[in-house]
């Protein structure tokens, strides 16, 4: 059975809407939780500024547990968890939060990394100059690292947009499911080849954005 | 001002302890430029970092305008920061900041007012010449205008000291010669106090008022640049010396000068108001000896002359001998080995 289009509009308009909400909210959880989990796994770091060798290790093994799950696996094993903090394990919120989760702990490698590449001679000057760790880490860290970590946020919103749909599959709606339960399992192809327009579409913006943004704050 | 003692401060490297500083006891004046010279992985930045705590010494005690580094809080180290500058030898200015908000920096962590922030950075760009760059960012800039900008940071909170880690050791011989300008200019007009370190004997010389030389993590040798530099004690110090001035010829020639029948080499070293004197002149007349200048230099030093000859005499044996001994109660003077091989 074939879906029929004069009627079918509104519904891949309001999937879209929530895959956008999904991507959204989970890049704006994400990155505070993922940015927090970095820069304390940086100023913890052997020879910086807040050096603790146990809080480095525990988050980094941490990381390193939760990174190589494939998500989709990750997604189920954390239902419970979700149904306890959500209340449902169904819909558009029951998505964002593992989503959250998981997003969080990639974010987290990469604020690391961005900052490893800060020339510590830099940290070093404000130091010097009479800086307290908190203001190292909101006056040089973040604005000295901000232009590859916009780049860095960007890869993320891309794996979220394909995270959504992998979500949309167990009942996180949107774009996604709307693609498995008409595209796939009713073997209508207008419907596949619309939603899949629609996410490229969504990734070039995201893209675009990300470069334009990082563009600006690198001056190049 | 700045006073190290006995300070001590060791890392560990894996397995090895390594002491980067040995038992150091210096004492830097208020008002003057303090050199510390030695070649790389001597000890000198380690002992740089102890001015500010950015190291801490593993025993020991290093006190700043009289005040026991080691008793301050964390709160009051940052505040004792802001009076002492440091700049760098790879400058490390701040990336995202233009050149006036690097300026500004040090002031807004002081918590400045933003009116008496731009007042005050327009007064740094000013002072060391960068007023038409204040709106571009550090890699607009060449090396030397970095430096500036660094040297304009670390004045901003009003500092009674300045602490330079090679501070011209990336910069190339006129840059370098700009900035230690600058330095002095710090130094002079400011009466800032200046520590720095360098392995650049000619920065020591061009600038400083004394010297300390380290070794393996310790001072070997210091006092005042002009006697370090006429009257070296330490090989090592001689080497550093002689990078800057070459006080002989190479000893092919010497040898060549040797077997060519040359007569023996004497050095004789005028210092200061020796030099206006012309002993050699009135000595070799009275005694009837001939003297014939083969190579040396007379040169600025400190202010003051500082000549090196090595000059070599015709006449009698007895007479030559007279000579040495009466020249000797008013120079030095010492007879010229060539090494054999």
């Amino acid at each position: 059975m074939k879906v029929d289009w004069t009627t079918f509009w509104p519904r891949i308009v309001e999937s879209t809407g929530e895959t956008v909400l999904m991507v959204i909210a989970t890049l704006i959880f994400g990155s505070i939780l993922g940015i927090s989990i970095g820069l304390l796994l940086y100023v913890t770091r052997k020879g910086n500024i807040l050096e603790k060798q146990w809080v480095f290790q525990t988050l980094n093994i941490l990381i390193n547990i939760i990174r190589p799950i494939p998500f989709i696996i990750f997604l189920v094993a954390l239902s419970p968890i979700t149904r306890a903090v959500v209340g449902s394990t169904i819909g558009t919120w029951a998505a964002i939060f593992p989503m959250t989760i998981a997003a969080s702990f990639g974010i987290a490698r990469i604020v690391e990394n961005n900052l490893v590449g800060i020339d510590p001679g830099v940290v070093e000057a404000a130091k010097a100059m009479g800086a307290s760790p908190f203001q190292i880490i909101f006056t040089v860290l973040i604005p000295e690292a901000l232009g590859p970590l916009i780049l860095g946020l960007t890869f993320v919103t891309i794996s979220l947009i394909d995270f959504s749909a992998m979500a949309g599959t167990v009942g996180g709606g949107g774009l996604g499911h709307v693609a498995m339960t008409y595209g796939y399992q009713r073997f209508d192809g207008s419907v596949m080849l619309v939603t899949v327009v629609i996410l490229i579409v969504l990734v070039q913006v995201a893209q675009w954005l990300g470069n334009t943004l990082s563009r600006k704050v690198m001056r190049r | 001002m700045i006073e190290f003692k006995q300070a001590v401060k060791t890392f560990r490297l894996g397995k090895r302890e390594v002491t980067a500083v040995n038992d150091v006891s210096l004492s830097v004046a208020q008002g003057e430029i303090f050199g510390i010279i030695g070649f790389s992985g001597a000890g000198k930045s380690t002992l740089l970092r102890l001015v500010n705590m950015l190291e801490r010494p593993t025993t020991g005690s290093i006190q700043v305008q009289g005040v026991d580094l080691a008793t301050l809080s964390q709160k009051d180290l940052r505040k004792l920061r802001r009076r002492i500058g440091m700049i760098f030898q790879n400058f490390n200015l701040f990336s995202s900041r233009t050149v006036a908000g690097n300026v500004a920096y040090p002031l807004k962590l002081a918590g400045g007012a933003k009116k008496e922030v731009t007042a005050r950075v327009a007064e740094l760009l000013e002072f060391v010449g960068l007023s038409d760059k204040a709106n571009d960012y550090p890699e607009q800039l060449s090396g030397g205008q970095k430096q500036r900008v660094g040297i304009a940071r670390a004045l901003a909170t009003s500092p009674d000291i300045l602490i330079c880690d090679e501070a011209t050791s990336a910069l190339d011989p006129d840059t370098t010669a700009d900035i230690l300008r600058l330095l002095k200019k710090v130094n002079k007009e400011l009466g800032i106090t200046i520590l720095l370190i360098t392995h650049e004997m000619h920065v020591i010389q061009e600038i400083c008022d004394r010297v300390a030389v380290m070794e393996d993590g310790e001072v070997i040798e210091s006092g005042s640049v002009f006697d370090t530099f006429t009257n070296p004690q330490h090989p090592t110090t001689k080497r550093f010396i002689q990078s800057v001035q070459q006080d002989r010829p190479s000893n092919a020639l010497l040898k060549e000068w040797r077997a060519k029948g040359g007569k023996k080499l004497y050095r004789v070293i005028f210092k200061g108001e020796v030099a206006s004197d012309p002993v050699l002149s009135r000595l070799t007349q009275e005694f009837g000896v001939n003297f014939n200048i083969v190579y040396g230099s007379i040169r600025e030093l400190q202010e003051k002359f500082f000549g090196n000859l090595l000059v070599s005499f015709d006449g009698d044996e007895h007479s030559v001998n007279l000579l040495i001994a009466a020249l000797k109660e008013t120079v030095e003077i010492e007879e010229v080995a060539v090494h054999e091989g």
